[in-house]
Protein backbone atom coordinates (compact mmCIF):
# COMPACT_ATOMS: atom_id res chain seq x y z
CA UNK A 1 0.00 0.00 0.00
CA UNK A 2 1.25 3.76 -0.97
CA UNK A 3 1.27 5.87 1.68
CA UNK A 4 1.52 8.47 -0.96
CA UNK A 5 -1.47 8.35 -2.33
CA UNK A 6 -3.07 8.24 0.67
CA UNK A 7 -1.38 11.50 1.45
CA UNK A 8 -3.15 13.14 -1.81
CA UNK A 9 -6.35 12.33 -0.89
CA UNK A 10 -6.40 13.84 2.70
CA UNK A 11 -4.66 16.73 1.49
CA UNK A 12 -7.45 17.27 -1.62
CA UNK A 13 -9.93 16.77 0.72
CA UNK A 14 -8.74 19.65 3.06
CA UNK A 15 -8.73 21.78 -0.17
CA UNK A 16 -12.00 20.61 -1.28
CA UNK A 17 -13.79 21.74 1.78
CA UNK A 18 -11.51 24.96 2.01
CA UNK A 19 -13.05 26.62 -1.74
CA UNK A 20 -16.29 24.74 -1.69
CA UNK A 21 -17.31 26.09 1.78
CA UNK A 22 -16.87 29.78 0.11
CA UNK A 23 -19.44 28.37 -2.76
CA UNK A 24 -22.55 30.85 -1.83
CA UNK A 25 -25.92 29.04 -1.25
CA UNK A 26 -27.38 30.46 -4.34
CA UNK A 27 -24.74 28.51 -6.55
CA UNK A 28 -24.99 25.57 -5.10
CA UNK A 29 -27.05 24.04 -7.77
CA UNK A 30 -24.47 24.68 -10.39
CA UNK A 31 -22.03 23.37 -7.63
CA UNK A 32 -23.48 19.69 -7.60
CA UNK A 33 -23.85 19.85 -11.37
CA UNK A 34 -20.26 20.83 -11.85
CA UNK A 35 -18.65 18.93 -9.28
CA UNK A 36 -20.56 15.92 -10.83
CA UNK A 37 -19.09 16.65 -13.98
CA UNK A 38 -15.26 16.69 -12.60
CA UNK A 39 -16.43 13.21 -10.85
CA UNK A 40 -16.42 12.06 -14.71
CA UNK A 41 -12.68 11.63 -14.34
CA UNK A 42 -13.61 8.11 -13.94
CA UNK A 43 -13.12 8.68 -17.85
CA UNK A 44 -9.40 8.03 -17.42
CA UNK A 45 -9.83 5.14 -16.11
CA UNK A 46 -12.08 4.14 -18.26
CA UNK A 47 -9.87 4.88 -21.62
CA UNK A 48 -7.23 2.79 -19.72
CA UNK A 49 -9.13 -0.54 -18.93
CA UNK A 50 -10.45 -0.86 -22.56
CA UNK A 51 -7.11 -2.56 -23.24
CA UNK A 52 -7.38 -4.75 -20.54
CA UNK A 53 -6.95 -7.98 -22.01
CA UNK A 54 -10.21 -10.48 -22.78
CA UNK A 55 -13.36 -8.80 -24.18
CA UNK A 56 -14.82 -8.95 -20.76
CA UNK A 57 -12.41 -6.37 -19.53
CA UNK A 58 -12.99 -4.38 -22.76
CA UNK A 59 -16.72 -4.34 -23.24
CA UNK A 60 -16.58 -2.98 -19.21
CA UNK A 61 -14.11 -0.23 -20.43
CA UNK A 62 -16.43 0.27 -23.23
CA UNK A 63 -19.29 1.04 -20.66
CA UNK A 64 -17.60 2.80 -18.46
CA UNK A 65 -16.37 5.36 -21.30
CA UNK A 66 -20.12 6.15 -22.31
CA UNK A 67 -21.23 6.23 -18.35
CA UNK A 68 -18.24 8.83 -17.51
CA UNK A 69 -18.59 10.65 -20.93
CA UNK A 70 -22.31 11.83 -20.66
CA UNK A 71 -21.28 12.65 -16.65
CA UNK A 72 -18.56 15.01 -18.49
CA UNK A 73 -20.14 16.39 -21.66
CA UNK A 74 -23.70 16.41 -19.76
CA UNK A 75 -22.27 18.59 -16.12
CA UNK A 76 -20.54 20.54 -18.36
CA UNK A 77 -23.19 21.74 -20.41
CA UNK A 78 -26.17 21.57 -18.38
CA UNK A 79 -23.70 23.71 -15.46
CA UNK A 80 -23.12 26.57 -18.73
CA UNK A 81 -26.12 26.65 -19.30
CA UNK A 82 -27.46 27.57 -15.95
CA UNK A 83 -24.41 29.57 -14.95
CA UNK A 84 -25.28 31.79 -18.02
CA UNK A 85 -28.58 32.50 -16.31
CA UNK A 86 -26.81 34.40 -13.10
CA UNK A 87 -27.56 37.99 -14.00
CA UNK A 88 -26.96 40.98 -12.03
CA UNK A 89 -29.23 43.97 -12.37
CA UNK B 1 8.32 10.95 -13.60
CA UNK B 2 6.41 9.76 -16.01
CA UNK B 3 5.06 13.06 -17.95
CA UNK B 4 1.47 11.59 -17.90
CA UNK B 5 1.53 12.44 -14.41
CA UNK B 6 2.89 16.24 -14.60
CA UNK B 7 -0.19 16.42 -17.06
CA UNK B 8 -2.63 14.91 -14.17
CA UNK B 9 -1.65 17.00 -12.01
CA UNK B 10 -2.35 20.33 -13.87
CA UNK B 11 -5.80 18.88 -14.85
CA UNK B 12 -6.12 18.63 -10.73
CA UNK B 13 -4.75 22.47 -10.29
CA UNK B 14 -7.54 23.19 -13.24
CA UNK B 15 -10.22 21.69 -11.60
CA UNK B 16 -9.39 23.55 -7.66
CA UNK B 17 -9.16 26.80 -9.54
CA UNK B 18 -12.80 25.88 -11.52
CA UNK B 19 -14.14 25.56 -8.22
CA UNK B 20 -13.04 28.45 -6.19
CA UNK B 21 -14.44 30.87 -9.33
CA UNK B 22 -17.68 29.28 -8.11
CA UNK B 23 -17.46 31.33 -4.75
CA UNK B 24 -18.97 34.24 -7.33
CA UNK B 25 -21.67 33.84 -10.05
CA UNK B 26 -19.59 36.70 -12.23
CA UNK B 27 -16.66 34.22 -12.48
CA UNK B 28 -18.63 31.44 -12.00
CA UNK B 29 -19.02 30.49 -15.52
CA UNK B 30 -15.33 31.11 -16.43
CA UNK B 31 -14.56 28.57 -13.52
CA UNK B 32 -16.52 25.86 -15.29
CA UNK B 33 -14.58 26.51 -18.31
CA UNK B 34 -11.42 26.06 -16.69
CA UNK B 35 -12.40 23.06 -15.25
CA UNK B 36 -13.62 21.51 -18.14
CA UNK B 37 -10.48 22.49 -19.77
CA UNK B 38 -9.03 20.59 -17.02
CA UNK B 39 -10.97 17.55 -17.97
CA UNK B 40 -9.77 17.74 -21.33
CA UNK B 41 -6.49 17.73 -20.74
CA UNK B 42 -6.75 14.74 -18.43
CA UNK B 43 -8.77 13.08 -21.52
CA UNK B 44 -5.81 13.46 -24.31
CA UNK B 45 -3.03 12.76 -21.94
CA UNK B 46 -4.64 9.42 -21.73
CA UNK B 47 -5.12 8.49 -24.89
CA UNK B 48 -1.93 9.74 -26.19
CA UNK B 49 0.21 8.51 -23.45
CA UNK B 50 -1.39 4.94 -22.76
CA UNK B 51 -0.78 2.08 -25.37
CA UNK B 52 -4.20 2.11 -26.53
CA UNK B 53 -6.30 -1.05 -27.91
CA UNK B 54 -8.43 0.33 -30.12
CA UNK B 55 -9.17 4.15 -30.69
CA UNK B 56 -12.16 2.60 -32.63
CA UNK B 57 -13.22 1.82 -29.73
CA UNK B 58 -12.98 4.34 -27.51
CA UNK B 59 -13.86 6.99 -30.62
CA UNK B 60 -17.49 4.86 -30.83
CA UNK B 61 -18.10 4.76 -26.63
CA UNK B 62 -16.98 8.57 -26.15
CA UNK B 63 -19.56 9.83 -29.29
CA UNK B 64 -22.11 8.04 -27.90
CA UNK B 65 -21.34 9.31 -24.19
CA UNK B 66 -21.35 12.88 -25.68
CA UNK B 67 -24.69 13.14 -27.86
CA UNK B 68 -26.55 11.22 -24.71
CA UNK B 69 -25.33 14.00 -22.03
CA UNK B 70 -25.81 16.94 -24.88
CA UNK B 71 -29.00 16.01 -25.63
CA UNK B 72 -30.05 15.69 -21.79
CA UNK B 73 -27.98 18.88 -21.09
CA UNK B 74 -29.93 21.24 -23.71
CA UNK B 75 -33.40 19.40 -23.29
CA UNK B 76 -33.76 19.52 -19.69
CA UNK B 77 -35.94 22.15 -17.86
CA UNK B 78 -34.88 24.09 -14.54
CA UNK B 79 -37.44 22.64 -12.44
CA UNK B 80 -36.15 19.11 -13.42
CA UNK B 81 -32.45 19.86 -12.54
CA UNK B 82 -33.16 17.35 -9.44
CA UNK B 83 -33.68 14.40 -11.58
CA UNK B 84 -31.15 15.32 -13.75
CA UNK B 85 -28.16 15.71 -11.35
CA UNK B 86 -29.55 12.35 -9.59
CA UNK B 87 -29.22 10.65 -12.21
CA UNK B 88 -25.89 12.03 -13.75
CA UNK B 89 -24.76 11.01 -9.88
CA UNK B 90 -25.48 7.40 -10.87
CA UNK B 91 -23.80 7.45 -14.10
CA UNK B 92 -20.42 8.63 -12.18
CA UNK B 93 -20.83 5.85 -9.73
CA UNK B 94 -21.03 3.49 -11.85
CA UNK B 95 -18.32 4.30 -14.26
CA UNK B 96 -15.98 4.29 -11.30
CA UNK B 97 -17.45 0.76 -10.37
CA UNK B 98 -17.46 -0.35 -14.18
CA UNK B 99 -13.50 0.47 -13.96
CA UNK B 100 -12.84 -1.31 -10.94
CA UNK B 101 -14.53 -4.25 -12.44
CA UNK B 102 -12.54 -4.36 -15.34
CA UNK B 103 -9.55 -4.47 -13.15
CA UNK B 104 -10.90 -7.20 -11.16
CA UNK B 105 -11.19 -9.76 -14.24
CA UNK B 106 -8.18 -8.44 -15.70
CA UNK B 107 -6.29 -11.90 -16.00
CA UNK B 108 -2.53 -10.44 -16.52
CA UNK B 109 -2.23 -8.32 -13.38
CA UNK B 110 -1.80 -9.96 -9.76
CA UNK B 111 -3.49 -7.69 -7.16
CA UNK B 112 -2.33 -6.64 -4.07
CA UNK B 113 -4.07 -6.43 -1.18
CA UNK B 114 -4.56 -3.47 -1.21
CA UNK B 115 -5.84 -2.97 -4.67
CA UNK B 116 -8.12 -5.74 -3.91
CA UNK B 117 -9.54 -3.45 -1.27
CA UNK B 118 -10.21 -0.68 -2.45
CA UNK B 119 -11.69 -2.38 -5.85
CA UNK B 120 -14.19 -3.70 -3.25
CA UNK B 121 -14.58 -0.22 -1.89
CA UNK B 122 -15.04 1.22 -5.38
CA UNK B 123 -17.72 -1.32 -6.77
CA UNK B 124 -19.60 -1.33 -3.35
CA UNK B 125 -19.78 2.72 -3.14
CA UNK B 126 -20.58 2.97 -7.11
CA UNK B 127 -22.67 -0.06 -7.35
CA UNK B 128 -24.92 1.59 -4.61
CA UNK B 129 -24.46 5.17 -5.93
CA UNK B 130 -25.93 3.67 -9.41
CA UNK B 131 -29.05 2.15 -7.89
CA UNK B 132 -29.98 4.89 -5.17
CA UNK B 133 -29.91 7.50 -7.57
CA UNK B 134 -32.20 5.71 -10.33
CA UNK B 135 -34.76 5.53 -6.57
CA UNK B 136 -34.10 9.42 -6.41
CA UNK B 137 -34.67 10.20 -9.79
CA UNK B 138 -37.86 8.38 -9.95
CA UNK B 139 -39.36 9.35 -6.89
CA UNK B 140 -38.43 12.96 -8.38
CA UNK B 141 -39.67 12.06 -11.65
CA UNK B 142 -42.90 10.78 -10.42
CA UNK B 143 -42.14 7.29 -11.27
CA UNK B 144 -42.18 6.30 -7.77
CA UNK B 145 -44.39 7.47 -5.12
CA UNK B 146 -42.62 10.53 -3.19
CA UNK B 147 -43.29 9.05 -0.09
CA UNK B 148 -41.63 7.39 2.26
CA UNK B 149 -41.53 3.38 1.16
CA UNK B 150 -41.10 1.26 4.20
CA UNK B 151 -41.83 -2.47 5.26
CA UNK B 152 -41.10 -4.52 8.46
CA UNK B 153 -37.33 -5.09 9.42
CA UNK B 154 -36.03 -3.17 6.70
CA UNK B 155 -33.17 -1.53 9.26
CA UNK B 156 -32.08 -5.14 9.48
CA UNK B 157 -31.70 -5.93 6.64
CA UNK B 158 -30.04 -3.29 5.36
CA UNK B 159 -27.75 -4.02 8.52
CA UNK B 160 -27.76 -7.61 7.81
CA UNK B 161 -26.65 -6.51 3.79
CA UNK B 162 -23.48 -3.88 5.19
CA UNK B 163 -22.01 -6.69 7.22
CA UNK B 164 -22.62 -9.07 4.22
CA UNK B 165 -20.79 -6.61 2.34
CA UNK B 166 -17.94 -6.12 4.29
CA UNK B 167 -17.58 -9.95 5.33
CA UNK B 168 -17.19 -10.74 0.98
CA UNK B 169 -15.15 -7.95 0.93
CA UNK B 170 -12.92 -9.29 3.29
CA UNK B 171 -13.47 -12.38 1.15
CA UNK B 172 -12.63 -11.05 -1.92
CA UNK B 173 -9.58 -9.82 -0.68
CA UNK B 174 -8.47 -13.43 0.84
CA UNK B 175 -9.42 -15.34 -2.22
CA UNK B 176 -9.31 -13.32 -5.34
CA UNK B 177 -10.29 -16.15 -8.19
CA UNK B 178 -13.72 -16.71 -7.03
CA UNK B 179 -15.76 -14.97 -9.06
CA UNK B 180 -19.27 -15.64 -6.89
CA UNK B 181 -18.18 -13.30 -4.14
CA UNK B 182 -16.91 -10.66 -6.66
CA UNK B 183 -20.92 -11.07 -8.45
CA UNK B 184 -22.69 -10.97 -4.97
CA UNK B 185 -20.88 -8.43 -3.52
CA UNK B 186 -22.29 -6.33 -6.42
CA UNK B 187 -25.96 -7.86 -5.99
CA UNK B 188 -25.85 -6.55 -2.60
CA UNK B 189 -23.92 -3.34 -3.29
CA UNK B 190 -27.27 -2.50 -6.39
CA UNK B 191 -29.85 -3.82 -3.16
CA UNK B 192 -28.77 -2.04 -0.25
CA UNK B 193 -28.82 1.22 -2.56
CA UNK B 194 -32.65 1.05 -3.42
CA UNK B 195 -32.87 -0.07 0.25
CA UNK B 196 -31.65 2.85 1.40
CA UNK B 197 -33.40 5.54 -0.69
CA UNK B 198 -36.71 4.13 -0.69
CA UNK B 199 -38.05 5.15 2.79
CA UNK B 200 -36.46 8.80 2.40
CA UNK B 201 -39.50 11.01 1.71
CA UNK B 202 -39.73 13.68 -1.79
CA UNK B 203 -38.75 16.60 1.12
CA UNK B 204 -35.63 14.89 2.31
CA UNK B 205 -34.45 14.76 -1.48
CA UNK B 206 -31.79 17.27 -0.78
CA UNK B 207 -30.24 15.41 1.72
CA UNK B 208 -30.23 12.39 -0.80
CA UNK B 209 -28.77 14.05 -3.57
CA UNK B 210 -25.41 15.60 -2.14
CA UNK B 211 -25.44 12.51 -0.38
CA UNK B 212 -25.23 10.45 -3.73
CA UNK B 213 -23.29 13.77 -5.29
CA UNK B 214 -20.50 12.72 -2.51
CA UNK B 215 -20.60 9.15 -2.91
CA UNK B 216 -19.65 9.30 -6.80
CA UNK B 217 -16.79 11.01 -5.77
CA UNK B 218 -15.76 8.65 -2.75
CA UNK B 219 -16.21 6.01 -6.10
CA UNK B 220 -13.96 7.66 -8.37
CA UNK B 221 -11.30 8.40 -5.46
CA UNK B 222 -11.36 4.70 -4.84
CA UNK B 223 -10.80 4.02 -8.34
CA UNK B 224 -8.05 6.29 -8.40
CA UNK B 225 -6.36 4.04 -5.35
CA UNK B 226 -6.79 0.97 -7.42
CA UNK B 227 -5.48 2.98 -10.74
CA UNK B 228 -2.86 4.34 -8.83
CA UNK B 229 -3.83 7.71 -10.37
CA UNK B 230 -3.80 11.12 -8.73
CA UNK B 231 -6.33 13.35 -10.95
CA UNK B 232 -8.90 10.54 -10.21
CA UNK B 233 -8.22 10.39 -6.60
CA UNK B 234 -7.70 14.47 -6.18
CA UNK B 235 -10.77 14.93 -8.20
CA UNK B 236 -13.06 12.45 -6.11
CA UNK B 237 -11.88 14.14 -3.22
CA UNK B 238 -13.05 17.27 -4.01
CA UNK B 239 -16.21 16.10 -5.27
CA UNK B 240 -16.56 13.94 -2.19
CA UNK B 241 -15.74 16.95 0.07
CA UNK B 242 -18.20 18.96 -2.07
CA UNK B 243 -21.41 16.50 -1.72
CA UNK B 244 -20.34 16.29 2.32
CA UNK B 245 -20.55 19.69 2.89
CA UNK B 246 -24.02 20.13 1.07
CA UNK B 247 -25.12 17.17 2.69
CA UNK B 248 -24.34 18.81 6.41
CA UNK B 249 -25.76 22.14 4.98
CA UNK B 250 -29.27 20.37 4.33
CA UNK B 251 -29.18 18.75 7.38
CA UNK B 252 -28.56 21.96 9.14
CA UNK B 253 -31.62 23.42 7.40
CA UNK B 254 -33.97 20.92 8.66
CA UNK B 255 -32.26 20.70 11.91
CA UNK B 256 -31.90 16.89 11.51
CA UNK B 257 -29.18 14.38 12.10
CA UNK B 258 -27.92 12.43 8.89
CA UNK B 259 -29.46 9.48 10.36
CA UNK B 260 -32.31 10.66 10.56
CA UNK B 261 -33.19 11.80 7.06
CA UNK B 262 -31.64 8.53 5.75
CA UNK B 263 -33.39 6.26 8.72
CA UNK B 264 -36.45 8.13 10.23
CA UNK B 265 -38.62 7.87 7.30
CA UNK B 266 -39.96 11.33 8.01
CA UNK B 267 -43.06 12.34 5.77
CA UNK B 268 -45.11 9.16 6.97
CA UNK B 269 -48.60 9.52 7.59
CA UNK B 270 -49.26 9.87 11.13
CA UNK B 271 -52.27 8.79 12.87
CA UNK B 272 -53.61 11.82 13.74
CA UNK B 273 -54.98 10.35 17.15
CA UNK B 274 -51.69 10.33 18.20
CA UNK B 275 -50.74 13.65 18.67
CA UNK B 276 -53.61 14.89 21.18
CA UNK B 277 -56.45 17.72 20.35
CA UNK B 278 -56.28 18.83 16.54
CA UNK B 279 -56.05 22.55 17.22
CA UNK B 280 -58.63 24.49 15.02
CA UNK B 281 -57.71 26.88 12.57
CA UNK B 282 -59.86 30.20 11.26
CA UNK B 283 -58.35 31.32 7.96
CA UNK B 284 -58.98 33.78 6.09
CA UNK B 285 -59.34 33.60 2.50
CA UNK B 286 -58.95 36.41 -0.20
CA UNK B 287 -59.54 36.86 -4.08
CA UNK B 288 -56.04 38.29 -5.64
CA UNK B 289 -58.39 41.73 -5.70
CA UNK B 290 -58.26 42.07 -2.93
CA UNK B 291 -54.48 40.80 -2.49
CA UNK B 292 -53.75 43.37 -4.92
CA UNK B 293 -54.78 46.40 -3.44
CA UNK B 294 -53.04 45.21 -0.47
CA UNK B 295 -49.54 44.88 -2.90
CA UNK B 296 -50.55 48.11 -3.99
CA UNK B 297 -50.39 49.88 -0.38
CA UNK B 298 -46.66 47.77 0.21
CA UNK B 299 -43.20 49.47 0.18
CA UNK B 300 -41.31 46.46 0.75
CA UNK B 301 -42.68 42.91 -1.08
CA UNK B 302 -40.47 39.77 0.20
CA UNK B 303 -41.05 36.83 -2.00
CA UNK B 304 -40.86 33.30 -0.18
CA UNK B 305 -40.71 30.77 -3.43
CA UNK B 306 -40.85 26.95 -2.16
CA UNK B 307 -40.81 23.68 -4.22
CA UNK B 308 -45.34 24.62 -4.82
CA UNK B 309 -43.54 27.43 -7.31
CA UNK B 310 -41.13 24.69 -9.24
CA UNK B 311 -43.92 22.47 -9.87
CA UNK B 312 -46.44 25.49 -10.79
CA UNK B 313 -43.59 26.50 -13.56
CA UNK B 314 -44.28 29.48 -11.97
CA UNK B 315 -40.64 31.46 -11.80
CA UNK B 316 -42.07 33.70 -14.84
CA UNK B 317 -44.64 34.67 -13.65
CA UNK B 318 -43.46 35.59 -10.23
CA UNK B 319 -40.91 37.57 -11.91
CA UNK B 320 -43.11 39.86 -13.95
CA UNK B 321 -45.30 40.47 -10.89
CA UNK B 322 -42.10 41.34 -8.88
CA UNK B 323 -41.31 43.68 -11.81
CA UNK B 324 -44.48 45.63 -11.90
CA UNK B 325 -44.02 46.10 -8.59
CA UNK B 326 -40.41 47.10 -8.66
CA UNK B 327 -41.60 49.79 -11.29
CA UNK B 328 -43.91 50.96 -8.38
CA UNK B 329 -40.50 51.79 -6.59
CA UNK B 330 -41.87 49.19 -4.22
CA UNK B 331 -38.51 47.19 -2.77
CA UNK B 332 -38.78 43.50 -3.66
CA UNK B 333 -36.72 40.74 -2.31
CA UNK B 334 -36.42 37.04 -2.40
CA UNK B 335 -36.25 35.06 0.47
CA UNK B 336 -34.73 31.47 0.14
CA UNK B 337 -34.39 28.78 2.52
CA UNK B 338 -31.95 26.16 2.16
CA UNK B 339 -34.20 23.66 1.97
CA UNK B 340 -36.71 25.24 0.16
CA UNK B 341 -37.19 22.79 -3.34
CA UNK B 342 -35.87 19.51 -4.28
CA UNK B 343 -31.73 19.88 -4.23
CA UNK B 344 -29.10 22.82 -2.82
CA UNK B 345 -29.93 26.33 -4.53
CA UNK B 346 -33.01 24.81 -7.11
CA UNK B 347 -35.05 27.76 -6.16
CA UNK B 348 -32.17 30.09 -7.04
CA UNK B 349 -31.42 28.23 -10.43
CA UNK B 350 -35.14 28.87 -11.17
CA UNK B 351 -35.50 32.59 -10.72
CA UNK B 352 -32.00 32.80 -12.57
CA UNK B 353 -34.00 31.25 -15.67
CA UNK B 354 -36.75 33.71 -15.30
CA UNK B 355 -33.98 36.72 -15.08
CA UNK B 356 -34.69 37.49 -11.26
CA UNK B 357 -30.96 39.59 -10.56
CA UNK B 358 -29.06 37.01 -8.36
CA UNK B 359 -28.35 40.30 -5.69
CA UNK B 360 -32.14 40.04 -5.21
CA UNK B 361 -32.25 36.69 -3.90
CA UNK B 362 -31.69 36.19 -0.34
CA UNK B 363 -30.41 33.54 2.38
CA UNK B 364 -31.82 32.61 5.37
CA UNK B 365 -29.16 34.67 7.39
CA UNK B 366 -29.38 37.77 5.07
CA UNK B 367 -33.21 37.98 5.38
CA UNK B 368 -34.33 36.96 8.55
CA UNK B 369 -33.92 40.27 10.19
CA UNK B 370 -35.59 41.94 6.53
CA UNK B 371 -39.48 40.60 7.66
CA UNK B 372 -39.47 42.86 10.66
CA UNK B 373 -40.45 46.41 8.69
CA UNK B 374 -41.52 44.20 5.41
CA UNK B 375 -45.08 45.33 4.45
CA UNK B 376 -46.15 41.92 2.47
CA UNK B 377 -44.36 38.70 2.88
CA UNK B 378 -45.75 36.88 -0.43
CA UNK B 379 -45.38 32.79 0.35
CA UNK B 380 -45.72 30.86 -2.83
CA UNK B 381 -46.16 26.93 -2.33
CA UNK B 382 -43.52 26.95 0.38
CA UNK B 383 -44.82 25.60 3.89
CA UNK B 384 -42.96 24.04 6.60
CA UNK B 385 -40.10 26.42 6.26
CA UNK B 386 -42.68 29.47 7.26
CA UNK B 387 -43.99 27.63 10.41
CA UNK B 388 -43.61 29.16 12.91
CA UNK B 389 -44.10 26.21 15.44
CA UNK B 390 -40.60 25.84 14.46
CA UNK B 391 -39.69 28.43 16.88
CA UNK B 392 -42.21 27.68 20.11
CA UNK B 393 -43.47 24.33 19.83
CA UNK B 394 -41.26 21.65 21.27
CA UNK B 395 -43.98 19.04 20.75
CA UNK B 396 -43.89 19.90 16.66
CA UNK B 397 -41.56 17.59 14.15
CA UNK B 398 -40.12 20.25 12.85
CA UNK B 399 -39.78 22.09 16.21
CA UNK B 400 -35.68 23.13 16.26
CA UNK B 401 -35.76 23.87 12.37
CA UNK B 402 -34.32 27.37 11.00
CA UNK B 403 -37.50 29.49 9.68
CA UNK B 404 -38.09 32.40 7.61
CA UNK B 405 -39.71 34.33 10.36
CA UNK B 406 -42.26 35.44 7.46
CA UNK B 407 -45.06 36.19 10.44
CA UNK B 408 -42.83 39.22 11.13
CA UNK B 409 -44.01 41.12 8.03
CA UNK B 410 -47.09 43.49 8.25
CA UNK B 411 -48.92 41.01 6.35
CA UNK B 412 -48.31 37.55 5.15
CA UNK B 413 -50.15 36.71 2.36
CA UNK B 414 -50.33 32.34 1.26
CA UNK B 415 -50.77 30.87 -1.87
CA UNK B 416 -51.24 27.11 -1.83
CA UNK B 417 -53.50 25.41 -3.99
CA UNK B 418 -54.93 23.37 -0.96
CA UNK B 419 -55.54 23.24 2.92
CA UNK B 420 -53.40 20.29 2.72
CA UNK B 421 -50.42 20.00 5.24
CA UNK B 422 -46.87 20.67 4.41
CA UNK B 423 -44.27 17.26 3.83
CA UNK B 424 -43.99 16.83 7.08
CA UNK B 425 -47.63 16.19 8.05
CA UNK B 426 -48.24 19.40 10.51
CA UNK B 427 -50.64 21.91 10.02
CA UNK B 428 -49.10 25.28 9.60
CA UNK B 429 -50.32 27.73 12.29
CA UNK B 430 -49.05 30.69 10.75
CA UNK B 431 -52.08 30.11 8.12
CA UNK B 432 -54.48 31.10 10.93
CA UNK B 433 -52.34 34.07 12.45
CA UNK B 434 -54.27 37.35 12.16
CA UNK B 435 -51.79 38.78 9.72
CA UNK B 436 -52.10 36.19 7.43
CA UNK B 437 -54.32 35.93 4.55
CA UNK B 438 -54.79 33.14 2.15
CA UNK B 439 -55.27 32.80 -1.35
CA UNK B 440 -55.87 29.50 -2.77
CA UNK B 441 -55.16 28.86 -6.41
CA UNK B 442 -52.13 27.35 -8.67
CA UNK B 443 -49.50 29.31 -7.87
CA UNK B 444 -48.87 30.46 -11.62
CA UNK B 445 -52.81 31.37 -12.61
CA UNK B 446 -52.81 32.93 -9.00
CA UNK B 447 -50.22 35.33 -10.02
CA UNK B 448 -50.68 36.15 -13.51
CA UNK B 449 -54.37 36.65 -12.26
CA UNK B 450 -52.86 39.24 -9.71
CA UNK B 451 -50.84 40.78 -12.31
CA UNK B 452 -53.82 42.20 -14.08
CA UNK B 453 -55.74 42.63 -11.30
CA UNK B 454 -52.83 45.35 -10.15
CA UNK B 455 -52.54 46.86 -13.23
CA UNK B 456 -56.21 47.15 -13.09
CA UNK B 457 -56.18 49.28 -10.24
Amino acid sequence: MDINILTVFILAVFVGIEIITKVPPTLHTPLMSGSNAISGIAIVGAIVSTKIGGHYGTWLGLASVIFATVNVVGGFMVTDRMLKMFKKK
Amino acid sequence: MNWENIFYVLSSILFIFGIKRLSHPKTARSGNLVASMGMLIAVVTTLTTGNILSYQLIGIGIIIGAIIGAFFAIRVEMTQMPQMVAIFNGFGGIASALVAAAEFVNPSDSLSLFSLSTISLSIFVGTLTFTGSFIAFGKLQGFISGKPIVFPGQQILNFLIAVSVIGLAVYIVLSPNNYNNFYLLIALSAVIGVTLTIPIGGADMPVVISLLNSYSGIAAASTGFVLNNNALIISGALVGASGLILTNIMCKGMNRSLANVIFGAVGLEQDTGAGGEEKQINIKSYSTEEAAMIFDAAEKVIVVPGYGLAVAQAQHAVREVADFLSGKGKKVLYAIHPVAGRMPGHMNVLLAEANVPYDQLKDLDEVNNEFEDCDVALVLGANDVVNPAARHDSSSPIFGMPILDVDKSQTVIINKRTMNTGFAGVQNELFGYDNSIMVFGDAKDMLQQLLKDLKDL
